[in-house]
């Protein structure tokens, strides 16, 4: 059985008035305990949403969502808000974008790392403190005892994501869904963040989401990528697989619009025409089609199936770049 | 590319330092801010210039302390022969006309209650090109189809336009002027992946068509490394290495430019399996305060106890045109010096700039 099993996972946003708005489109992956799984995508695409729909953490009103989240077998859908609040953070934990908006800017680093141990575990403050100690210490915080006292304002965009780590794997949970974790740091310190990210969850054997536009951070730590489109999953391959043979018009395309720091100069970029304004609902036709160079008729004629391919992925895609055709 | 010889400009020693000012009745200055501390470069015309660093390393500052946007505490700008530092009033302003900006943000940086007629329109009327309404009406169709945007986009608000094409109107509103260089701050990191390629390619196009000569600010060095002929590597407030863009990702000298390329990501695991990465410890140190001698020596992975700490290096030419300043570049290079490791210091955002908080007694010592 899969750690976490997503099926069919559709978000629908519903605002009196309005036409109501598909954001995430029965979007279906699954986790394997210790695996990295991968959702890229562009802005838009629904990958902040879907991680948003599995734990729970969408607005009461105002959206509507269906389908399945299997966490062990069990519907975290269909849960009491009380039991879904037991296993957040217990069992299945998550890391934002900009650590200093999710970090209380009142409470002092010690005490929010602390929280959660009390509250999952039981622990009275002071043991929970000792062991919030521990915890900054091996996410890579200089002076652990010290930083237990200060606030967020205190201390830099590195430390402050490192404290939220410290925080996401408090409970030592089997799940860990991190939302661009490292889009709001510099390099130098977006390597430091990855590489711990790893190495824990190599330590821990914590399975991990990892959601991100950046397909470079997909290329060093993901087992398998699911690449996300106008709310649906396009493509889904192994990670050597997709890199080296993209199949979708649109992941081939992304692969080759990037520029890389090892790739010759002086080269023009393959850029995608248009913008995801110019998708079409996939009622329609594959969304992606007005932005196509592999355009077919049938593109125009419904949404295109998800199909299994021959090297185990998954590809949405009538018209798909020839197999034989390496990106670059 | 178009090769001309001769700088279109140069910066001589520029320093921008900001004061912190404290105090209720008197403004007292408690410290400054070194964002920019002696840089000199030269562009060429119709060259790419890319400036890269981590934010807060002075590069923004640099761009805006150029074009006088911020006001360089000292040092010279000297642009096509003329000292800009020098200039005043009116002849300031009308020297702006040849030096136009585009910026990160097009949401934040066009006005949303103009039209785009009326934002390419209002850089014309100031500099009294828009006398003859034929005339203006030309070059503004003329402009917008440079940039890859139908004629009738001039009637319309920023905020019908997607993101992508925000930034073609940021460009345009340079262009118009019809400027000979353009400073670029990050023109493209708030754009999506596919939408970044497409305004990088517009930008090389207008370059091979007018020859402009572009300054490029940017954190994200393969985007630098595609468009610029030349980079230079800033940290903090210092050009740490400039080389050509071929020879500085070929082999990067300074210890920090080494660990800021080992550490982007490359989309390709392969490649990403088997690189090692320089982990830099710690982070940026402040620029209220920074080290004393080589700036970079506190988180350097080959600082020696010598010279390091109390000598601050100059950028030189260490092999044809590839300039370091770096004490021990040739030993690094030759690997006659080791990495070794580096404790983590700990950097406040509030270093130096005000009292440091008392630690909380809130905390029970285990």
């Amino acid at each position: 059985m899969s750690l976490l099993d997503v099926r069919d996972l559709s978000v629908v946003f519903q605002r009196r008035g309005e036409r109501p708005f598909t954001a995430v489109d029965k979007v279906s992956f699954s986790v394997e305990p210790g695996q990295t799984v991968g959702l890229v995508g562009e802005s838009g695409c629904g990958k902040s949403v879907t991680s948003l729909a599995i734990m729970g953490l969408l607005p009461k009103r105002g959206n509507k969502v269906t389908g399945e989240v299997l966490f062990e077998g069990t519907d975290l859908l269909k849960l009491r808000p009380d039991d879904m609040r037991d296993r957040r953070g217990r069992e299945i934990s998550m890391i934002f974008q900009d650590p200093l908006s999710s970090l209380n800017p009142v409470i002092p680093i010690g005490v929010q790392v602390a929280e959660v141990l009390e509250r999952h575990q039981g622990r009275d403050r002071k043991q929970a403190l000792r062991e919030s100690r521990d915890l900054l210490d091996a996410v890579g915080i200089p002076d652990p005892q010290r930083r237990l006292s200060e606030y967020p304002h205190q201390i830099s965009g590195g430390m402050r994501q490192r404290a939220l780590i410290a925080i996401a794997l408090a409970c030592k949970p089997r799940l860990l869904i991190a939302d661009e974790p490292t889009t709001a740091l510099d390099v130098t310190i977006q390597a430091q963040i990855l590489t711990l990210l790893k190495q824990l969850v190599d330590e821990t054997g914590t399975a991990l989401v990892m959601i991100t536009h950046d397909l470079g951070v997909v290329a060093g730590l993901c087992d398998t990528v699911n690449v996300l489109y106008g709310g649906k999953v396009v493509e889904r391959a192994r990670r050597h697989e997709l890199f080296a043979h993209a199949r979708h018009p649109y992941t081939h395309g992304l692969l080759n619009s990037v520029p890389r720091l090892d790739s010759p100069r002086g080269e023009r970029l393959h850029a995608i025409r248009g913008s995801v304004s110019d998708n079409i609902p996939w009622a329609e036709g594959c969304a992606f089609a007005p932005r196509c160079d592999n355009v077919v008729d049938a593109c125009l004629e419904g949404p295109p199936p998800l199909e299994p391919t021959a090297s185990g992925g998954d590809l949405r895609c009538n018209n798909p770049v020839s197999e034989e055709v390496a990106v670059r | 590319m178009t090769e001309e010889t001769g700088p279109l400009i140069e910066l001589r020693d520029v320093k921008v330092h900001f004061p912190i000012k404290s105090g209720l009745l008197f403004d007292r200055t408690v410290g400054y801010v070194y964002a920019v501390d002696g840089v000199s470069l030269s562009i060429r015309k119709g060259e790419t210039y890319g400036l890269v660093g981590e934010s807060g390393c002075g590069k923004s500052t640099l761009g805006r302390g150029l074009l006088r946007l911020v006001e360089p505490t000292d040092g010279e700008i000297i642009f096509d022969g003329t000292d800009v530092r020098a200039l005043k009033g009116e002849a300031m302003r009308q020297s702006r006309r040849r030096m136009q900006m585009i910026f990160q943000d097009p949401l934040s940086s066009l006005d949303p209650r103009q039209s785009v007629e009326s934002l390419l329109v209002e850089g014309l009327k100031a500099h009294g090109l828009a006398g003859d309404k034929a005339e203006t009406n030309r070059r503004l169709r003329e402009t917008l189809e440079a940039v890859g945007l139908p004629a009738s986009a001039l009637g319309k608000y920023p905020h019908e336009f997607s993101g992508g094409q925000r930034q073609r109107i940021g460009i345009a509103r340079a262009l118009v002027l019809n400027p000979d260089l353009i400073v670029a701050d990050e023109p493209v990191s708030a754009l999506d992946v596919s939408i970044q390629a497409q305004v990088l390619n517009l930008l090389e196009d207008l370059q091979n068509e007018r020859g402009l000569t572009y300054l490029i600010i940017a954190h994200d060095l393969a985007v630098v490394r595609h468009i610029a002929d030349t980079v230079g590597v800033m940290y903090l407030g210092g050009l740490v290495e400039e080389a050509s863009s071929d020879d500085l990702y070929r082999e990067p000298m300074h210890p920090y430019t080494r660990a800021l390329m080992s550490a982007v990501p490359v989309p390709d695991p392969v490649v990403e399996d088997r690189r090692e990465r320089i982990l830099l410890a710690g982070d940026l140190p402040s620029p209220t305060n920074p080290p004393s001698g080589c700036r970079f020596h506190t988180r350097c992975p080959w600082a020696q106890p010598t010279r390091c700490a109390d000598e601050r290096p100059e950028l030189r030419d260490v092999v044809g045109g590839h300039r370091v300043a770096c004490h021990f570049a040739e030993d690094i290079a030759a690997g006659r010096i080791r990495p070794h490791e580096v404790e983590v210091e700990l950097v406040r955002p509030t270093d130096g700039t005000g009292p440091v908080d008392p630690p909380g007694e809130l905390i029970p010592t285990p």
